[in-house]
């Protein structure tokens, strides 16, 4: 018989109106410092917005937003704690920020019983942290999550894009929505990544510069909402 | 995983499983949960008990408890573990998401993390028994 814990996932979202996954098939590529501003950048258009960390092995939306030791509140499953005016959870709420070894299938079991057992309010947008590539965390999000969308990070690099590309077309084969690619950490304009969306018939989000003073607002999220990369993402904001 | 959660993903299982086989009415559920998942069963049987179903006015719901054992992959060291012995924060942490098992226990003989868990992780319906519609 099924695993009781499916059953519930798909219910758990029904509150909220957009679920983005912020993904990439490469590491590196600025995933999670996207998700935590656009989840600030639309927190600060007062909508309501909450924030998943999935990157299980490697969380790091913690240390960005500069929050230890929440505990989330327990009322029927788990209600996740606010940071910042955000709906937020991540697995160092259980992990205490010690190291998480996990192989792939115990990986995807914590991810499935994260999903079960957290309750989330109503939500005008809930931003996924993802893991990179296309592995557990992405098929899982694919099989489990209701209207779930896409929106994917690269850098202008061929080698982060061939990643990129192989992402897009697993979406595009699952009949996933993309609201499309962004472009981050450009030190220098091509049109390469442009021009490699239209092949991919993908949409382009545009490309949010190199931005050096973007590691010491790292743990201040009253600096990073002073940053290029926020108000650029701000900007988008009003186009996805 | 937090007990009342657990209840509702039974009660739909058990639901679905009945409507999908036409069983008018369930007189029993047989649900088998592992040990590590730290389940309190006074807990769940009130969520049950609280969310029955009108096809589950009169059904026994039996919970078994799979005793948990480990196997490192390191060294293939193998144990069990009283889970009740877990100091308070480590315990909360594998009773919400057991994988965490990974981040708080090592092998007793070798000090790896890298262990798989044989036996006792995990909730799943073992049966149900019921009567079908004429």
């Amino acid at each position: 018989m099924n695993d009781p814990r499916l059953a519930i996932i798909p219910g758990r979202f029904d509150k909220v109106r957009r679920i983005i996954a912020v993904s990439s098939g490469k590491g590196g590529v600025g995933k999670s410092m996207v998700a935590v501003a656009l989840a600030l950048a639309l927190r600060d258009k007062n909508q309501i917005v909450g924030l998943l960390d999935l990157d299980f092995t490697s969380p790091s939306t913690h240390v960005i937003l500069g929050v230890e030791g929440l505990i989330p509140q327990e009322d029927k499953g788990i209600t996740p704690p606010i940071a910042h005016g955000l709906h937020y959870m991540s697995i160092v709420h259980y992990s205490i920020d010690e190291p998480v070894p996990l192989r792939g299938a115990d990986s995807s079991n914590a991810i499935i019983e994260l999903l079960a057992i957290t309750r989330w309010e109503s939500l005008d947008y809930l931003i996924i942290d993802m893991p990179p590539g296309i592995g557990d965390a992405t098929l899982d999000m694919i099989r489990l999550i209701p209207r779930i969308e896409f929106l994917v990070v690269t850098t202008p690099s061929r080698l982060a894009y061939e990643s990129v590309r192989k992402l897009l077309v697993l979406l595009r084969d699952q009949g996933i929505p993309t609201i499309g690619v962004l472009e981050n950490m450009s030190m220098k304009h091509t049109d390469y990544i442009e021009e490699q969306t239209k092949v991919a018939s993908t949409r382009y989000l545009g490309c949010i510069d190199f931005d050096e003073t973007l590691e010491v607002s790292i743990g201040y999220p009253e600096s990073l909402v002073k940053t290029n990369l926020y108000k650029q993402l701000a900007e988008l904001c009003e186009t996805i | 995983m937090h007990e009342w959660a657990l209840a509702e993903g039974i009660i739909k299982t058990a639901e679905k499983f009945a409507e999908d086989h036409r069983i008018e009415e369930i007189t029993e559920v047989k649900i088998m949960i592992g040990e590590l998942q730290q389940i309190e069963h006074d807990i769940i049987e009130f969520a049950l008990d609280q969310m029955r179903t009108p096809r589950m006015k009169k059904t026994k719901f039996v919970i078994d408890t799979v005793p948990a054992r480990f196997k490192c992959r390191k060294c293939d060291h193998e144990w069990s573990l009283d889970t009740q012995k877990l100091d308070e924060e480590t315990g909360e942490a594998i009773h919400f998401v057991p994988e965490m098992a990974h981040v708080y226990l090592k092998c007793p003989n070798c000090g790896s993390p890298d262990f798989e868990v044989t036996e006792g992780r995990g909730i799943w319906l073992a049966s149900l028994k019921g009567r079908k519609l004429e």
